[in-house]
């Protein structure tokens, strides 16, 4: 009964894993016949300053949209998970980001954010009305920005869940103790929270490589190569230049990355991981 | 997309107790101090979420010149629905049908496949099983789109590039570490004792499949069927790279060209933004609460 899903998870998953590798010892630009290139795109990859670059954009989207999003999404998933009504309401609201597709929202922001046309200049701000993506520290902002937009709210309800599953004695016995709101939640709702920030972290972090098309549209990895990460730098190299073999170790690298951020959280997460890892 | 870390079952007992310790915050949120600072940014992030979707809204329905000329955050006195002709009168229902058919034909397989193969995982044993599951679970931690030139190649070798199929294929398959983790979660939570009476009865293995833990497990096969769906018809990058012909585009790619060509025009742009995310809104207010606590419970802890 598994072998269909086997079948197409390998056929179009486990073999590509596998091909991207024995790629990336080839040449191919995209169309005519591949040949075997030993270590030429290797070589040409690890020598391009293009790399530590995409490498050093990338690792800093993963770190400042961690940053941004984590603190706020507690803060408000701890809010959430009380059980008045209207909380319900907001959740629902919360969630409407995550239906629209990234290349809706990037399309919107860059309207909004347009120096000349948009929010800024119509409501006569000059603060708005800066070059939002024309400058290199600016663009990085906003994509940091609008992922928070979009992803701030399914982590909240992910904290909103994890809060959900503190035993109430726990908080029962620090009001007897006299501990205040600060204390109960710096002393039980974040030290019980481990395993769900683990989750949301890992979802953002290993979720972060994956911000191909809302940083294609929003800016291209643009101004120059000021937000182009590895994903969209495996793009680039692979379909616009044509390049397929030094796209393919790209492809590789991103693997590697992936791999092992999601085994250093899960190391992280201590040995009750494993006994999930076997209930799974 | 989800990992490792999230697969904790979420056992029917676990959820029961959750919702009792629930009933009892209420009493005890209620009656200590409330929770200023969370609630002051719950509702300032709420107001930072819902005006740039305002704005979609209220900018689709202007004219041109009343983008350039009137204050952004206000209606238009006299809304038009031009941008709206303009768009469905464009190539957006050719659109609006390739992504239909690019999502349906790849979730409907997907979760189907998905399912069979968590319920052989659940109820079987062996190491075969074991190891296709291991693999499943790898396929969280990597980011799939790393795969996309060999997929673009093994597309090219069948003969379905710039085709629908060559969206649904790795559709399929991307689709099914994820569904595969959420589901075997929900089977392993049916009572053991219910299958074997049921197979005491007679019943045979399919029997049991189609009976007994479909109809258990019907929730969290909304919210994998939502939560994939989702994504396949959201999916920039598979489009991008495996078509090329204008009719074979989806509505993510579509919308990117479309901003391409009336870059100037940004009210007809936001009403297809408007048009593309309407179904999905749809959808959404129908099988909300099902999505909403099927994501909690597979995600939270």
């Amino acid at each position: 009964m598994a072998l269909p899903a086997t079948l197409m998870f390998v056929g179009f998953g486990v073999i590509p894993l596998l091909g991207v590798l024995v790629l990336s010892f080839t040449r191919w630009d995209g169309i005519g016949q591949i040949y075997p290139a030993g270590f030429d795109s290797w070589g040409a990859v690890l020598t391009d300053p293009g790399l530590p670059h995409a490498l050093w954009v990338t690792f800093l989207v993963m770190f400042l949209s961690w940053i941004a999003q984590t603190p706020l999404s507690i803060l408000i998933g701890t809010f959430l998970a009380g059980r008045q009504r209207y909380r319900e309401v907001l959740a629902v609201l919360y969630f409407i980001p995550l239906l629209l597709s990234a290349t809706a929202i990037a399309i919107t922001f860059k309207a909004l954010l347009d120096p000349n046309f948009g929010l800024g200049a119509g409501m006569h701000l000059p603060f708005l009305a800066q070059d939002w993506l024309g400058r290199p520290n600016l663009a990085m902002g906003v994509i940091i920005f609008v992922v928070s937009w979009q992803f701030i709210p399914f982590h909240s309800l992910i904290y909103q869940g994890g809060v959900r599953q503190i035993p109430v004695t726990m908080y029962e016995a620090a009001l007897i103790d006299g501990a205040g709101r600060f204390r109960q939640f710096f002393s039980i709702t974040l030290p019980q929270l481990k395993y769900t920030i683990i989750t949301s972290s890992t979802l953002m972090i290993v979720g972060s490589l994956t911000f191909f098309d809302l940083i294609f549209v929003l800016t291209a990895g643009g101004p120059g190569d000021a937000t182009r990460v590895l994903a969209l730098d495996m793009y680039k190299r692979g379909f616009q230049a044509n390049l397929m073999g030094p796209a393919s170790g790209i492809a590789v690298i991103l693997v590697l990355v992936g791999l092992a951020l999601a085994l250093l959280l899960r190391r992280l997460g201590g040995s009750s991981t494993d006994s999930q890892m076997d209930g799974a | 997309m989800a990992t490792v870390t999230s697969s904790r079952p979420t056992g029917a007992t676990g959820r029961t107790r959750r919702d009792k310790a629930g009933d009892r915050q209420t009493g005890l949120r209620g009656t200590s101090r409330p929770n200023w600072l969370g609630g002051a940014f719950a509702w300032l992030w709420l107001l930072v979420v819902l005006v740039p979707i305002y704005w979609i809204v209220i900018t689709s329905f202007k004219t041109q010149s009343m983008y350039f000329l009137s204050n952004p955050m206000v209606p238009s006195t006299e809304p038009t629905l031009a941008n709206y002709l303009l768009v469905v009168q464009s190539d957006f229902p050719l659109y609006f049908l390739n992504s239909m058919i690019a999502t349906l034909g790849a979730i409907v397989p997907a979760v189907l496949i998905a399912f069979l193969a968590s319920f052989a995982i659940v109820r079987g044993r062996g190491w075969v099983l074991k190891g296709i599951n291991s693999v499943f679970l790898l396929g969280l931690a990597i980011p799939l789109q790393a795969t996309i030139i060999p997929v673009y190649l093994i597309i090219i070798k069948l003969g379905l590039y710039d085709s629908l199929a060559a969206l649904i294929l790795p559709s399929i398959a991307f689709a099914i570490p994820l569904s595969v983790l959420v589901l075997s979660n929900f089977i392993r939570d049916v009572p053991k004792e219910l299958f074997e009476s049921m197979r005491a009865d007679g019943a045979s293995e399919w029997q049991t499949l189609w009976h007994l833990a479909f109809p258990l497990t019907r929730p969290a096969l909304v919210t994998v069927t939502i939560y994939n769906g989702l994504g396949i018809w959201n999916g920039f990058l598979l489009p991008l790279i495996l078509t090329q012909s204008p009719d074979k585009r989806t509505l993510p790619l579509a919308l990117w060209s479309f901003q391409g060509q009336y870059s100037v025009n940004v009210p007809a742009v936001l009403a297809s933004v408007v048009l593309t995310t309407l179904p999905i809104l749809i959808l959404y207010v129908i099988g909300r609460r099902q999505l909403l606590s099927g994501l909690t419970a597979g995600f939270s802890k």
